[in-house]
């Protein structure tokens, strides 16, 4: 399978990265290379084999429903939270007017 | 003179004991050779107080009677994929430039609970995209060795090559790596450096900047066995915020270290031994072998039938789970933003993501939304899943006719800066022999072997069984005990 111009386009909208077209002139053929390479996994019988879940089997874990479990990830740390924030206002994190 | 900085981790440590010198010494010393190596671009932040502050506290709990850590007195290399706690931790990229987490790794803290001190923060490929340190925001790395006759730069590997070039130059006595589907095992390989990367979930990944999360494992990169099995004691461990984390005790590696392999197996696997194999690599190959069978053990041919699909199988997944944990960097929290005159909200997304990511992360990012994508899931994600589960089935069975397997750490030595660069696929063929344990999870080391005809280091590959780290560390000791590798690169920088 290989992908046009316009579908790399496509892809890179959805991942949200903009792209000029001399970026997809360069794009295009090496997506295509890596597309052609990963091709030949077509060629493995995969009719009775369950794809990996977990490399090493492990039960799920769940933490104990409290406020404050973990006092990093707690509440309580707004300065933390937005110490790295290209924006920060009033306390929240500042963005382009979304709403007219 | 005692010359700090041709010492090991465990020369330092014990040292420092016995009060044969301070930690401070030992610190500055350090510190003065990282600051030398400018050239080398081994280090993204320098962080000398930081070191000195950590070996001051040794030497006065040391006067003080109290116990002393494991890793005590020892400066470390710190790759820029950990967070550390004030210090700017980028990823080697634009877009975290800048971020200064308010929170330390679990990994990077008990390194300095254990006594270590942090000398600055690794170079790396870019959020660890890379098997050459080429795409590093921050500039490429250059390796301390040089070809004989040659004065061409060569890559230290990646993406921990920032680590392998510091410890190979003497700028530290070890450093932390991590390896997804290779990253410290094909840069200590090439830098003529020791490097294991434990069974998936060993070392914890919480607060390691995340690239391929079902991969991604941290471990040691130091300059012999020994020195890399107390490091990755310290760094080992059950961490309740790591959901992937293994709940097991980390068994005293160092105690059990044990190069007599008589009645153990290694298994050689024959897809390994591909077709224009470079002859200097597959007589070393040949030559560790020897030194196995002059160990104690027997040597026996096993076959990972899928070997072929695990390069493939790990570019789809790989991507996929880049292209999902990368989408956190929005210029919204924290790293770049890129506000394009009068953009709203989704432009700004694409703007920022543009011009934060190099060229690398996008395209594999672009390769991981497409194999995710509605219509081509199965055909690539599901399938490469598959797959996978067969690539480590294969491990599975050859691990009833052996206990450890030996093969070549990397198909060549280093290449030169700019050689592979055009070439994504060629520079991915790189880890065709490291990929292969990473999909199935297990424990892998390389240790050096050899210099070839061209002075340049050559490593071999020992691979375990899933949570056997110390089967793969009593090989490798056999194999370091035997190969008597002292060669280091000779000071240009």
């Amino acid at each position: 399978m290989s992908v046009t111009r316009e579908e790399v386009a496509k892809i890179a909208s959805l991942a949200r990265i903009s792209m000029d077209e001399a970026a997809l002139d360069h794009m295009v053929p090496e997506l295509n290379n890596i597309l052609a390479f990963v091709e030949q996994l077509g060629e493995v019988d995969t009719s009775n084999v369950e794809p990996m879940a977990a490399v090493i089997p492990q039960d799920q874990r769940l933490r104990d429903d409290v406020i404050d479990a973990d006092p990093l990830t707690g509440g309580g740390r707004r300065h933390d939270v937005l110490a790295n924030a290209p924006v920060a206002e009033h306390g929240f994190y500042g963005v382009p007017k979304v709403i007219e | 003179m005692t010359d700090f900085t041709q010492m090991g981790l465990k020369a330092i440590r014990d040292g420092v004991a016995a009060g044969n010198f301070t930690a401070r010494e030992v610190a500055e010393a350090h510190n003065d050779a990282v600051a030398a190596a400018a050239e080398l671009n081994a280090f993204i932040v320098t962080t000398p107080d930081h070191a000195l502050a950590a070996a001051d506290k040794v030497d006065a709990d040391r006067a003080a009677g109290k116990d002393l850590g494991p890793m005590a007195g020892v400066p470390i290399g710190m790759k820029d994929l950990f967070a550390t706690k004030g210090v700017q931790s980028a990823a080697g990229s634009h877009i975290l430039e800048g971020f200064k987490p308010p929170y330390e790794s679990t990994v990077s803290q008990k390194l300095w609970d254990a006594g270590a001190g942090m000398l600055g923060k690794l170079n790396m490929d870019q959020f660890a995209m890379g098997s050459s340190n080429e795409t590093s925001y921050f500039g490429n790395v250059a390796s301390p060795w040089k070809k004989q006759g040659s004065n061409a730069t060569l890559t230290p590997g990646g993406s921990s090559g920032g680590s392998s070039a510091a410890v190979a130059a003497r700028l530290c006595p070890a450093a932390t790596g991590t390896d997804t589907g290779g990253s410290i095992r094909q840069p200590a390989a090439i830098t003529g450096i020791t490097g294991i990367k434990p069974t998936y979930g060993r070392c914890s990944r919480w607060g390691i900047v995340a690239f391929a999360s079902s991969l991604d494992q941290a471990g040691p990169m130091a300059r012999s066995v020994e020195d890399c099995a107390i490091m990755l004691g310290a760094m080992a461990g059950f961490d309740p915020k790591d959901s992937t984390s293994i709940d097991a005790p980390v068994p005293d590696w160092v105690r059990l270290l044990d190069a007599d392999l008589a009645g153990k197996t290694v298994g050689i696997p024959r897809e390994y031994r591909v077709d224009g194999m470079d002859a200097e690599i597959e007589a070393s190959w040949e030559e560790g072998k020897q030194w196995l069978r002059d160990a104690g053990a027997k040597v026996v041919d096993v076959s990972l039938p899928h070997t072929k699909y695990a390069l493939p199988a790990y570019y789809i997944i790989a991507p996929a789970e880049a292209s999902s944990n990368l989408a956190r960097y929005d210029g919204v929290r924290y790293g770049l933003r890129d506000l394009p005159e009068g953009a709203g909200l989704q432009d700004m997304y694409a703007a920022t993501r543009s011009a934060g990511f190099g060229h690398e992360v996008k395209r594999r990012i672009l390769i991981g939304t497409y194999v995710l994508s509605a219509g081509f899931y199965d055909a690539y994600y599901t399938q490469a899943q598959k797959v996978r589960t067969l690539v480590q089935k294969d491990f599975m069975d050859a691990f009833e006719q052996c206990d450890v397997i030996l093969a070549p750490t990397t198909p060549t030595a280093a290449f030169a800066l700019g050689e592979k660069t055009d070439d994504p696929l060629s520079m991915y063929l790189n880890d065709v022999f490291s990929v292969p344990a990473s999909l199935a999870g297990l424990p892998a080391m390389s240790v050096p072997a050899t210099l070839n005809s061209d002075g340049l280091p050559l490593g071999l590959q020992l691979v375990g069984k899933p949570m056997d780290e110390q089967g793969v560390l009593n090989a490798g000791l056999a194999i370091e005990q035997r190969a008597g590798f002292t060669a280091q690169p000779e000071k240009w920088w």
